[in-house]
């Protein structure tokens, strides 16, 4: 058969696949991300249905998809937001940071993976997923509760932990020396500091540059930037994510709104290739002997994001039972687990390193939703009772 | 009455207030336009128990509704806030001297310093109307002025 005849049947078969998936998880009220990961599984190296041809297209797909969900992460904050939140939650952020980048970093040391899959795994346990986070505060009703603007107000925190997290960690995957790896670590800071400033002071410039009443015009100037600056921090070792990112943070108001809703398609296609991706690279034979340390990392960081949530809304003077709600509603891993994940096995870190993550994923990311569902009546009991 | 305004990030804004009897509700507003009307739980009152989601359309029409009485009650307020005007709506009978004659001849402003605002002809308003508008029978004029002066132009209206 001709090549791209062969690239589109599968391409299309696995697009498919995912639709079908979509629409279970949808039905069962979970995050496709987990049924997706399976999908990649099972069509991966290992998997049930190895697709040979179509990889390659699929890689660069995979590529694109964090960039578009990276970009699309910084669109929905503002940098005033950021620097708000970075001023007023500082300390629930770091008590955030703490707790949960702990139960990743110590099962790597413990596993003697190195310093570098501790930095990556600190990662893969710390990132609440925004999007399955936001999605179960409107299904359940809870985002007009007192108690989420401190959820979110974290979730922002942990955003522009990222923006300095990422950097670090691909200078360390990247295996530079102390100094080069210092000096590209600073690079990657002032990146940030000044684009954040830049977006602070200028943002209107920039805007005035990217918008336009054509949404054609308006897509093309926000991916073709996007991918601008992605490129160019890929080359100063900044990785390609957190130069989308920022890119998206400078663009704010009403443009970012339209961006956003232009893009949402786009990313939804491509973030999904990722998941496929991820899966593909994970050797689903590698997955069930870490499965019981997954449980065992997943059940961990659900209670340290409990304990998270719990005390962050303690401090907005929120009572019991809404205390409770902000700690379930920041269990859910999704994306950007995947990505920290996909970065360091892209880089070459422990091989069981993916497997795990993708299995920790995949607990955390259907259950998370499920369990704030499940215990939304135990609550109301805890509030009756108060 | 104080209303809270919280940031939602990544969401939008939240308005809310307690009410006398202690009933909390609020206002989402998302970027994307939609309101939702949430009113929060009594038992606990860090979490809404109804959530009312409404669209462009529909949260115009309750705004509207909720806000039409308001405006006519605050109109009402404005008016006996300036304090001894009054505005009467006087008759002009078939009978009147004024009958099939101009405005201007009942100098109406000179001698009592009130002023036709507006006639009332056939169910039809002519707002301000000029010294060359012609009076008929069945007229309604409407008078703003003192309460004195008013009565005054009731007078000159029926009796030249």
């Amino acid at each position: 058969m001709h090549h791209t005849a062969i690239l589109f049947l599968e391409f299309g078969a696995v697009l498919l696949g995912l639709g079908v998936l979509g629409a279970l998880a949808l039905r069962g009220g979970i995050s496709p991300i987990p049924l997706y990961l399976i999908a990649g599984l099972a069509f991966g190296t290992g998997g049930v249905l190895p697709l040979a041809t179509s990889e390659e297209f699929i890689s660069v797909g995979a590529e694109l998809g964090v960039v578009l969900l990276l970009l699309t992460l910084g669109l929905e904050y503002n940098a005033d937001e950021l620097v708000t939140s970075l001023t007023s939650n500082a300390r629930a952020g770091i008590v955030d940071l703490v707790l949960n980048a702990a139960p990743g970093a110590i099962i790597a040391l413990l596993l003697d993976w190195g310093p570098v899959a501790a930095v990556a795994m600190a990662g893969v346990t710390y990132a609440t997923s925004s999007g399955i986070t936001a999605k179960v505060l409107s299904d359940l009703g809870w985002i007009g509760n007192r108690e989420t603007p401190t959820v979110l107000s974290l979730l922002v925190f942990e955003d522009l932990t990222m923006a300095v997290y990422l950097p670090i960690l691909t200078t360390m995957l990247a295996g530079l020396s102390l100094v080069s790896g210092a000096i590209s670590v600073g690079i990657a800071l002032l990146t940030v500091s000044v684009v954040l400033v830049v977006a602070l002071r200028f943002g209107r410039f920039i805007e005035a540059f990217v918008s336009s009443p054509n949404s054609e015009v308006l897509l093309l100037k926000v991916v073709g930037l996007a991918l601008l600056v992605a490129g160019l921090a890929q080359q100063l070792q900044v990785s390609a994510a957190v130069g989308a990112f920022l890119v998206g943070i400078a663009l704010s108001g009403e443009l970012a709104e339209d961006a956003q809703a232009l893009l949402a398609p786009l990313r939804d296609l491509f973030a999904a290739v990722f998941f496929v991706f991820f899966g593909f690279q994970t050797d689903p034979a590698k997955i069930l002997p870490v499965a019981g340390l997954a449980a065992l990392l997943a059940l961990v960081s659900m209670i340290t994001k409990l304990l998270t949530g719990m005390y962050a809304a303690k401090r907005a003077g929120i009572a019991r039972a809404g205390q409770a709600r902000a700690g379930i509603a920041l269990i859910p891993r999704g994306e950007f687990n995947i990505v920290i994940a996909g970065l360091a096995v892209g880089a070459g870190a422990h091989p069981d390193l993916g497997a795990l993550a993708a299995a920790y994923v995949l607990i955390l990311a259907a259950f998370g939703p499920l369990a704030a569902k499940a215990v939304q009546p135990l609550i109301t009991a805890i509030a009756k009772r108060a | 009455m104080e209303v809270e305004q919280t940031a939602l990030p990544g969401i939008g804004l939240r308005h809310d207030f307690t009410t006398r009897k202690g009933q909390r509700v609020g206002i989402v507003s998302h970027r994307t336009g939609r309101r939702d009307l949430v009113i929060y739980d009594k038992e606990d009152p860090d979490a809404v128990c109804h959530t009312v989601k409404l669209n462009d359309e529909e949260a115009d029409t309750l705004a509207e509704l909720l806000g039409a009485p308001r405006i006519v009650q605050r109109l009402n307020q404005l008016h006996e806030q300036v304090e001894g005007l009054v505005s009467v709506q006087l008759p002009i009978s078939a009978d009147s001297p004024y009958v099939g004659r101009p405005m201007g001849d009942a100098r109406v402003r000179t001698r009592t310093s009130a002023s036709i605002v507006a006639v009332v002809r056939g169910g039809k308003v002519v707002a301000s109307p000029g010294p060359d508008f012609v009076f008929t029978g069945g007229d309604v004029v409407v008078v703003v002025g003192s309460e004195d002066t008013t009565a005054e132009v009731a007078g000159i209206l029926a009796e030249g």
